[in-house]
């Protein structure tokens, strides 16, 4: 059907972008965490299972990580609590307003990252927006200071931010259910409630999926809302790899960290992946 | 019993529309459409595409709101409760099933919504299942049967529920015709024998002749004639209704003293006198014996053949009358025929119709 020159100009240029930006970093990354850092602050390319011997022993990194999972896992939920209702009026009682409640929810992805965060740490810090309506509503005499510095203030803003990436997929699944299966719900004597229930949750569940592996997936990776609000208490798992591969100058441990968290996440995807088949129709 | 003190010669119909109007903005779908189903009728709704005739079906199921009129069913208002409290079920037109429930389930749906108790579902939806021959397709999922086999599913899912009124839309539209004659065989049987009344809306005439006690033809949004297939074919109200079911030749003349006029031919006619229209089925037109006089109201003419086109069964012929009249015959297949022939047809076979297009 097509030219060799053809096949060759298509499939080269992304092999070559994968190979280069993909599997070249990845590879470094694997043979970085067997080796270690020498007491001269040098490192040594001797093949040793160290690294990972020490995120075994170590605990501060091990609850760094289950606390990452944790924020992770509370994003998602809330994530999910405030995508899915909001998906779910929009595709169905919306009407008109549709695409304007639409262009709402997405407008948010296209402010920076950082502004939002920024924005989040004016609104809960001391001399923030909160605090001063507490105080001038007098119901503190003194500024609240637990909303700021904390894990609360990394799953609020996480929150905020991912909860689009939430709503997206389940909006797109709950398009695609053919409106006369609601219908006929309805016409089998079936309430709205019953019908949520036994039709349109059941087939709305691989963009439930897909929405809660976005949130879940890009908030146990995120370091700037944990760096910018999160305080002692709130540190995640990237603040770890990203002070390992700077300050602290130990890249092995660095990339054993990121090699772990690679498995993690990639073995999440292909669950997700597996899952969102096993309820797809279509 | 209640049923045996009513009186026998006026039974309540089973649904009835009242003055039925709906609009969907500026558009106008239904004008004041007033009809009844009578327990146990097999009533289609017949017409064009657009000429309201789904709306009219949805507007019964409760998916949509009429605009003003009533609907009421065995003595209830059925237009103000919503479609999940109605005794009516719909086969879709593309049967909607459940693509994550699989063929049992689907079945069993309506029955478990109205929490019946679960053995009596399992007794229910086997026999439903096995009164529709899908017994043995039950544990598996709509997208793995064919159009026919999912008919016959959403067909077993609407009948499960024991409903007053079954409503159909176009539910053979998708399947391919020979299938689709057979279906419309096992329809009409399995309708006498579940005793339920179907409202089937189509727009093959065809199929609405084949299948119905009773026609109600639709045309743009009003009721064109509403009776049985062979009142509605052999006894047309309005011009529209006699081209729109089975094909027909309009004869335009006048009518004086019991005789009509139509561009040559002459026949009596029981309508009133002035301008008259009348529909010619081209299967009443039959050659005329050579030597044997006509009958008392046969009606004679001379006419050149102009085409002659073979269909199975029959011939269809063009033929024209001697003052430019064009006339379709339709003929038991017979060898070649062509220039001048003698036809004749039955006076009373010429039925005075409604010209349409003044109405209108």
């Amino acid at each position: 059907m097509f030219s060799r020159a053809y096949k060759t100009a298509v499939t080269v240029p992304p092999l070559l972008w994968v190979t280069l930006f993909l599997l070249v970093p990845y590879a470094l990354l694997f043979g970085y965490s067997f080796w270690t850092v020498s007491p001269a602050q040098t490192i040594v390319h001797h093949w040793n299972l160290g690294n990972y011997r020490e995120l075994l022993h170590v605990h501060v990194y091990f609850e760094t990580l289950l606390r990452s999972l944790w924020i992770a896992v509370r994003v998602m939920l809330f994530a999910l609590l405030l995508g899915y209702p909001l998906a779910y009026y929009l595709s169905f009682h919306a009407g008109v307003r549709k695409h304007l409640l639409y262009q709402l929810v997405i407008i948010p992805l296209w402010v920076s990252y950082l502004v939002r965060a920024y924005a989040w740490k004016t609104i809960l810090g001391s001399d923030g927006v909160l605090n001063t309506l507490l105080q001038y509503a007098h119901l503190t005499r003194h500024p609240v200071e637990f909303l700021l510095y904390s894990p609360f203030a990394v799953v609020l803003t996480l929150t905020h931010i991912y909860t689009p990436f939430a709503f997206l997929p389940i909006y797109a699944s709950l398009e695609h259910i053919p409106r006369n299966l609601v219908e006929a719900s309805h016409d089998l004597g079936a309430s709205p409630l019953q019908t949520f229930w036994r039709v349109i949750l059941p087939l709305s569940i691989p963009g439930v999926l897909a929405g809660a592996t976005f949130a879940f997936v890009l908030s146990l990776g995120d370091f700037l809302a944990p760096l910018l609000l999160g305080g002692p208490s709130g540190i995640m798992i990237s603040n770890i790899v990203v002070s390992l591969f700077g300050a602290a100058y130990n890249w092995p441990l660095g990339a054993a960290i990121s090699l772990c968290m690679l498995l993690l996440v990639v073995g999440l995807l292909f669950l997700s992946q597996r899952l969102e088949k096993k309820w797809s129709y279509s | 019993m209640i049923a045996s003190t009513q009186p026998a010669a006026s039974p309540q119909p089973l649904l009835s529309l009242r003055g039925v109007c709906k609009s969907f903005g500026k558009l106008t779908v239904l004008r004041a459409v007033s009809l009844h189903v009578d327990e146990g009728e097999f009533l289609t709704i017949l017409g064009e595409s657009g000429s309201g005739k789904t709306t009219l079906l949805r507007l019964i199921a409760g998916f949509e709101r009429a605009d003003s009129g009533e609907i009421w069913m065995a003595g209830e208002r059925l237009d103000l409760l919503p479609p999940y409290r109605r005794r009516v079920n719909t086969v879709f037109q593309s049967y909607a099933l459940f693509p994550h429930l699989t063929v049992r389930d689907n079945v069993a749906y309506g029955l478990r919504v109205r929490k019946v108790a679960a053995g009596d579902v399992e007794k229910r939806v086997n026999e439903a299942l096995a009164m529709v021959k899908m017994s043995a397709f039950a544990a598996g999922k709509p997208a793995k049967i064919s159009g026919g086999q999912q008919q016959r599913v959403a067909l077993a899912r609407a009948l499960v529920n024991r409903p007053r009124l079954l409503l159909l839309d176009e539910p053979l539209s998708a399947l391919d015709a020979n299938l689709r004659r057979q279906m419309q065989l096992e329809l009409k049987s399995l309708q006498r024998e579940v005793g339920i009344s179907f409202v089937f809306v189509t727009h093959d005439q065809e199929e609405a002749l084949v299948m119905s006690d009773r026609i109600a033809l639709l045309r743009n949004g009003s009721l064109e004639q509403v009776a049985s297939p062979r009142d509605i074919y052999g006894r047309p109200a309005t011009s529209y209704t006699a081209q729109f079911i089975g094909h027909t030749n309009l004869l335009r003349g006048r009518v004086e003293h019991g005789v009509a006029r139509c561009s040559g031919l002459e026949f009596s006619s029981s309508a009133s006198d002035g301008p008259a229209l009348f529909s010619l089925r081209p299967e009443h037109i039959r050659l005329a014996g050579a030597g044997v006089p006509a009958a008392g109201d046969t009606v004679r003419f001379q006419a050149r053949v102009l085409t002659q086109s073979f269909h199975g069964a029959t011939d269809l012929l063009q033929v024209e009358c001697a003052e430019g009249l064009k006339l379709t015959v339709r003929l038991p297949s017979h060898g070649a025929l062509t220039g001048q022939r003698d036809f004749e047809f039955a006076a009373t076979d010429a039925v005075a119709v409604r010209d349409s297009e003044e109405r209108s």
